[in-house]
């Protein structure tokens, strides 16, 4: 006995089910089963986890998916899901373990913050019929330029790397999700020429020669690291820490260590594959200086190198230590950061929103005079363009996103990624699950999905009187808080709607 | 063989000297180095490097089947994120030695500190082998999920172990063969200590005789000590800390 119900209910309308058999046979779940006169259609609900896939293929919109409707004696405090997760616990003694991002309802500061727009002085530009500028450029930038007598460059560039969108794709593994879902952001970062991420899982050579449009990615478990991965991408990023889980390693179940993975991740098959919360050899600034020289010694200064964070308490200092410590380019995840696994307690209560982290770390580099060296990339839920106008304006130069790319393939949010059970073929090794995800039409999607968002952003930028992304970046000027404290807009830097 | 004098040069400008000096010749010799570091990261197959003196930090990271060999102590994290290829120590080295290491050997003449062949893995015919001719700090092969750890703690301290605490915390793979007595205290819980077995003895009698080869040793001495051979309990040790939610 599990001492709980289900979750969710699954009502099927039994005047439109012609019993075709198709969300039996699509459920990995196994909640739809046919019972046995072979022809009516029944459903185990308490495998139900939510993703939709029975009842957005079903041909004749016979499924519903509703919570399931049980009243508990109300109390405030201990809700159905507190006691669900006890129950949970009660009955395998085990950590609670999640996919995608923190759910819980903590203050979303991008839809507490406000725009600016032109009007009469310094008029909104059209960018329908006029040149707007959302290229955005990588990397190390020299304090001062130099010219020559001709007016050519005198001082020597650090490599730089050039993205036609101020939008990424952020690091998700191959092994986290397949290899389809992979190649479809491959794909569609080289159509909108900007970048994709390997992940810590090595680079599976079927995305070789994607390698012109990829972040390969060093973590503490070092998988699938040698020299050529180093030297077949654009930029590499050391990966320190994650927004959805700050403070801990990674660990990919030996079940998902298929074939593929384990020839990518460079480790036997079947064997877990677990990154140890620190890298053992950093335990310092300066061990993280050591890790990045490293690496471009390796590569002989050709490549830059990025080191990633999650988003602490006081990540402003780490940010100016990661900065000095000679990374080219700083990345911030925030706590609402997406996952392939986390623990709950982790996911759900470590770090802070990228809003405040992103705001406090480009206002200490700033204080430093070194905001204009490195790149600072945001990351940690980007739900729509207006979110990233905002990051941008709050001084990010580019940022990663994942969770809406993959929604745009399918995803519908259930938070099962863990499992490796995943429906729609992204979060998963299960080759018939997998090709359920083909790359070819799924890259469109996502190139649809970022190539809508450029032209919002072009828009935002036009309306504000600005003809390029290089106007707006830490241009808090065009920022305001609604309903905020005095204490939230000193952070964010921003003043409040009407000053 | 081309000479390059390191002296007080910065990392930066020694590694491209050595860079270059690498474009015409296979062999290069570096003389008279004082810590810089990151010598040799990256060195392809076919190419060797003779380093006299101290090299500093992450000597023969990534190294990519090329040979090292030292005339001095070495450094912290030598061989860091190797990818095969051949480093040998005349001499001590430093912590975290052949970190998260993939292929190919390291030989230390004698002692390594503390996290030496963390991590290390293998994969098919990617078997990494560190022997280390001293002792060794704590932390020996913590995480290790394949390859060999050989220590073989001649010229031991007699108060000091020959490995130091927390041996092979959560080692899901690979061995550790230790020369002599274990001390149980300092061996992680999940970690069964054994005898080694018939292929395990005709293995540890090649590295040994390569690590004799190497520094002039008396294989007959050191094999009259018997070895011990750790292993871990299970390939899969967080198998069920989860429960999904």
């Amino acid at each position: 006995m599990q001492y709980m119900v289900p979750e969710f209910e699954v009502e099927r309308n039994t005047s439109r089910c012609i019993s075709c058999g198709a969300c039996v046979r699509q459920c990995s779940y196994e909640v739809h089963y046919f019972d046995v006169d072979g022809k009516t259609v029944l459903a185990d609900e308490s495998k139900c986890v939510a993703c939709h896939r029975c009842a957005t293929i079903c041909p004749t919109h016979a499924i519903k998916i509703k919570a399931y409707d049980m009243a508990y004696k109300p109390h405030a405090n201990w809700t159905p899901v507190v006691q669900q997760e006890i129950l949970k616990q009660a009955q395998t003694g085990g950590v609670l373990l999640s996919g995608m991002s923190n759910n819980k309802p903590y203050p979303i500061y991008w839809d507490r913050i406000l725009l600016n727009a032109s009007q009469v002085t310094n008029p909104s530009i059209d960018p329908l019929r006029e040149p707007m500028e959302i290229r955005t450029y990588l990397g190390r930038k020299p304090k001062k330029l130099e010219f020559h007598k001709n007016g050519k460059l005198k001082t020597k560039l650090e490599p730089q790397i050039k993205l036609e969108t101020p939008i990424m794709f952020s690091a998700m593994s191959f092994g986290s999700i397949s290899f389809n879902a992979q190649k479809s952001l491959a794909m569609a970062a080289r159509k909108l020429g900007t970048l994709f991420n390997t992940g810590e899982g090595g680079m599976h050579p079927g995305l070789r020669e994607y390698s012109d449009c990829a972040v390969v990615q060093v973590a503490s478990g070092r998988f699938g690291v040698y020299k050529d991965y180093l030297e077949n991408c654009r930029f590499i990023e050391i990966k320190i820490g994650q927004g959805a889980k700050p403070g801990i390693g990674g660990h990919l179940p030996g079940e998902k260590v298929t074939v593929e993975v384990s020839n990518a991740r460079m480790i036997p098959e079947g064997s877990d594959a677990i990154s140890p919360a620190p890298h053992h050899d950093i335990y310092s600034i300066e061990d993280l200086r050591q890790l990045i020289w490293s690496l471009k010694e390796a590569t002989q200064y050709k490549k830059p190198v990025a080191v990633k964070i999650a988003a602490v308490h006081n990540c402003s200092a780490i940010v100016s230590g990661v900065a000095r410590a000679g990374a080219d380019i700083v990345v911030m995840d925030g706590f609402r950061g997406g996952t392939g696994a986390a623990p709950t307690r982790i996911r759900d209560n470590v770090g802070i929103p990228i809003e405040l982290a992103l705001a406090a770390a480009d206002q200490r580099l700033r204080d430093e005079s070194i905001r204009g060296t490195v790149s600072l990339v945001a990351a940690g839920s980007f739900r729509n363009s207006a979110d990233i106008v905002k990051a941008i304006a709050l001084g990010a130069d580019a940022v990663y996103v994942a969770s809406a790319p993959l929604i745009a393939m399918g995803c519908h949010m259930c938070q099962q990624c863990q499992t490796g059970k995943c429906n729609w073929g992204i979060a998963t090794q299960r080759p018939e699950l997998v090709k359920r995800l083909n790359p070819e039409i799924m890259h469109e999607r996502v190139v649809n999905l970022i190539t809508a968002w450029n032209h919002e952003i072009k828009e935002m930028l036009g309306g504000m009187g600005l003809n390029s992304i290089d106007s707006l970046r830490g241009n808090r000027m065009m920022l305001r808080g609604i309903g905020l404290s005095d204490r939230e807009l000193s952070i964010l830097g921003i003043a409040h709607a009407g000053e | 063989m081309k000479i390059v004098t390191a002296g007080k040069s910065s990392f930066r400008t020694l590694n491209a000297e050595v860079r270059e000096a690498l474009e015409t010749e296979n062999d290069v010799r570096i003389e008279d180095v004082n810590g810089q570091r990151y010598i040799g990261a990256g060195l392809d197959r076919g190419k060797r490097l003779e380093v006299h003196g101290t090299p500093g930090n992450d000597m023969g990271a990534y190294l990519n089947g090329g040979a090292i060999e030292v005339f001095g102590n070495g450094q912290e994290a030598v061989g860091n994120t190797m990818g095969g290829g051949s480093i040998t120590v005349h001499g001590h080295v430093g912590d975290t030695l052949g970190y998260a290491m993939r292929d190919g050997e390291i030989y230390v003449e004698k002692r390594a500190g503390s996290r030496a062949g963390i991590h290390m893995k293998e994969f098919r015919e990617m078997q990494p082998v560190v022997v280390i001719g001293g002792t060794v700090g704590a932390f020996l092969g913590e995480y290790m999920a394949g390859g060999t750890l050989l220590v073989l703690g001649l010229e031991k301290h007699p108060d000091r172990p020959i490995v130091g605490a927390h041996c092979a915390t959560g080692m899901h793979g690979g061995r550790i063969f230790v020369r002599g007595d274990v001390p149980e205290e300092n061996v992680s819980e999940h970690i069964s200590v054994l005898r080694p077995g018939e292929k395990d003895l005709a293995d540890l009698d090649r590295f040994v005789r390569e690590y004799c080869a190497r520094f002039g040793k008396d294989f007959d001495a050191i094999m009259q000590v018997p070895f011990q051979k750790l292993v871990p309990t299970t390939s899969r040790p967080y198998a069920n800390l989860y429960t999904p939610n």
